[in-house]
């Protein structure tokens, strides 16, 4: 993904011959909970008339699919439709608690806002997210906090299940300590669009309770990541 | 940088005449004269010392959280006093575990303590002062007692660029000392909600500081908790007001 953005910046520049606005970006992301991963994180430079997710309004089915089971697959597929740069984490395995990922990209002229997601587990359609963030054009240092949204497209019932977008349940990665047994906590997702993630409920059974899982663990306060932008 | 002049010596090079007793040959001894550079090092005038003082107002924010005496230390940019995601020096862990602030006191280039805890509502104003030093950094650590390892604070924000009079607001968030597990329990929190016990130098928790992830209490599903929805908190837990007084 990056090599071919790079090749397409690298193309458009030679075509127009003319000075660009891209910018050389380095961006970090550090998970700052205490108790939660992430899915491999996709940060994306486009342009400011679109956008990846938009609290109060119904996520896009590339944004239930990284949500739900942390698939960057679909959010790929658009960024590439947009004309997007996308630095998709490098590794592919999760971010555990206060580890950092960083990469660096070339932002083609135009792309000017920058994006971030990554699924939050364990939840059910839990991410990280930041929307539109518009890129400086001085060179420097720049620190965003980061807050847990809720793509409202599933209930959080917060009982192992699929990762699968439209099925219920969450996924149980084998890093992840869960309990089994649990009733559901919600059966339902009374808002169905974007919102600020209320959090997770758990319990403190591994065996039965409500949740599957634990909550003196698996709870958080926002902000849940830490980006570090680095305009070169 | 005003230190930069401190103690700086003048250089002045001193041309001296020496004689040399040069041996040309076994029976030939003449004398003739070198002249040989000398630096002699001369202490430039000591320059009167320059106060830079910072008044820092902490506000205590939560429902039911004692603010432990804040600690304010001045230190380098790059000797932060606590990282998220490093494990927390023993300071941090006693301040964090018990409120005790006599380690975290001792960090940095120096220190100020507030007098007593700061109940919730309730704010204290604290004097920090330095000589000839305008670029320090700025932390705060102060524990939040009903928990068990808890602390509020600021991490190592870059005075440089505040002017005398300037000020500065911000918040400070709940940090996680990852140095005692989130139990809750009677025996483990030292606040008035338990009386519990303070710092414990055995580490039972992840060993690294994070953001702390809330406290669960009682109310809400921890039966070993003796904690209520009273101690709940959320971020903001503090609200912080630095300003450059000299």
């Amino acid at each position: 993904m990056k090599t071919l953005q790079k090749f397409c910046a690298a193309t458009a520049l030679a075509v127009t011959a003319l000075p660009t606005m891209a910018a050389d970006v380095t961006v970090e992301i550090q998970n700052i909970t205490q108790g939660l991963y992430f899915t491999p994180i996709a940060a994306v430079a486009h342009t400011p008339d679109t956008s990846l997710f938009e609290v109060g309004e119904m996520a896009s089915a590339e944004i239930q699919e990284m949500a739900e089971g942390g698939s960057l697959a679909g959010i790929t597929t658009v960024a590439t439709a947009i004309g997007a740069d996308m630095l998709a984490e490098p590794t592919a395995g999760p971010l555990a608690p206060t580890e950092k990922v960083a990469g660096t990209f070339m932002t083609t002229d135009g792309n000017s806002v920058l994006s971030v997601v990554a699924m939050i587990l364990p939840s059910n359609d839990g991410f990280i997210g930041l929307d539109n963030w518009e890129i400086p054009t001085e060179v420097g240092t720049y620190t965003i906090y980061l807050n847990a949204y809720d793509a409202g497209t599933e209930a959080n019932d917060e009982l192992i299940g699929s990762g699968e977008p439209g099925m219920p349940g969450m996924p149980a990665p084998p890093f992840l300590t869960l309990g089994t047994g649990g009733s559901g906590v919600a059966s339902t997702e009374a808002n169905a669009t974007v919102h600020i993630h209320p959090g997770n409920i758990g319990d403190d059974s591994l065996t039965d309770g409500a949740s599957d899982v634990t909550n003196s663990i698996h709870r958080w306060l926002n902000p849940v990541a830490k980006v570090t932008v680095t305009v070169n | 940088m005003l230190n930069q002049f401190k103690n700086k010596p003048f250089r002045s090079a001193l041309l001296l005449a020496l004689p040399l007793a040069i041996s040309a040959c076994s029976d030939d001894v003449r004398e003739v004269e070198v002249p040989v550079e000398v630096i002699v090092e001369v202490p430039a005038p000591e320059p009167v010392p320059v106060d830079v003082s910072y008044e820092i107002t902490v506000t205590n924010l939560t429902k039911g959280q004692p603010v432990s005496p804040i600690a304010a230390v001045l230190h380098a940019d790059d000797d932060s006093i606590f990282t998220v995601g490093e494990v927390a020096s023993v300071e941090l862990e006693q301040l964090a575990e018990s409120g005790m602030s006599e380690g975290m006191l001792s960090l940095g280039m120096t220190s100020a303590s507030g007098t007593g805890p700061i109940l919730p509502g309730e704010n204290e104003t604290v004097t920090i002062t330095i000589q000839d030093v305008t670029d320090a950094n700025l932390s705060i650590t102060a524990m939040l007692g009903n928990t068990n390892d808890a602390f509020t604070g600021l991490n190592a924000l870059d005075l440089s660029t505040l002017e005398v009079g300037d000020t500065w607001s911000g918040v400070g968030r709940a940090y996680d000392a990852g140095t005692e597990v989130n139990s809750e329990s009677a025996e483990t929190v030292p606040g008035p909600a338990a009386g519990g016990e303070g710092y414990n130098p055995n580490r039972t928790d992840t060993g690294y500081v994070a953001m702390h992830p809330g406290v669960v209490s009682s109310d809400d599903g921890l039966s070993t908790s003796v904690l209520t929805v009273d101690h709940k908190f959320d971020n903001p837990t503090v609200s912080i007001v630095v300003t450059r007084t000299e």
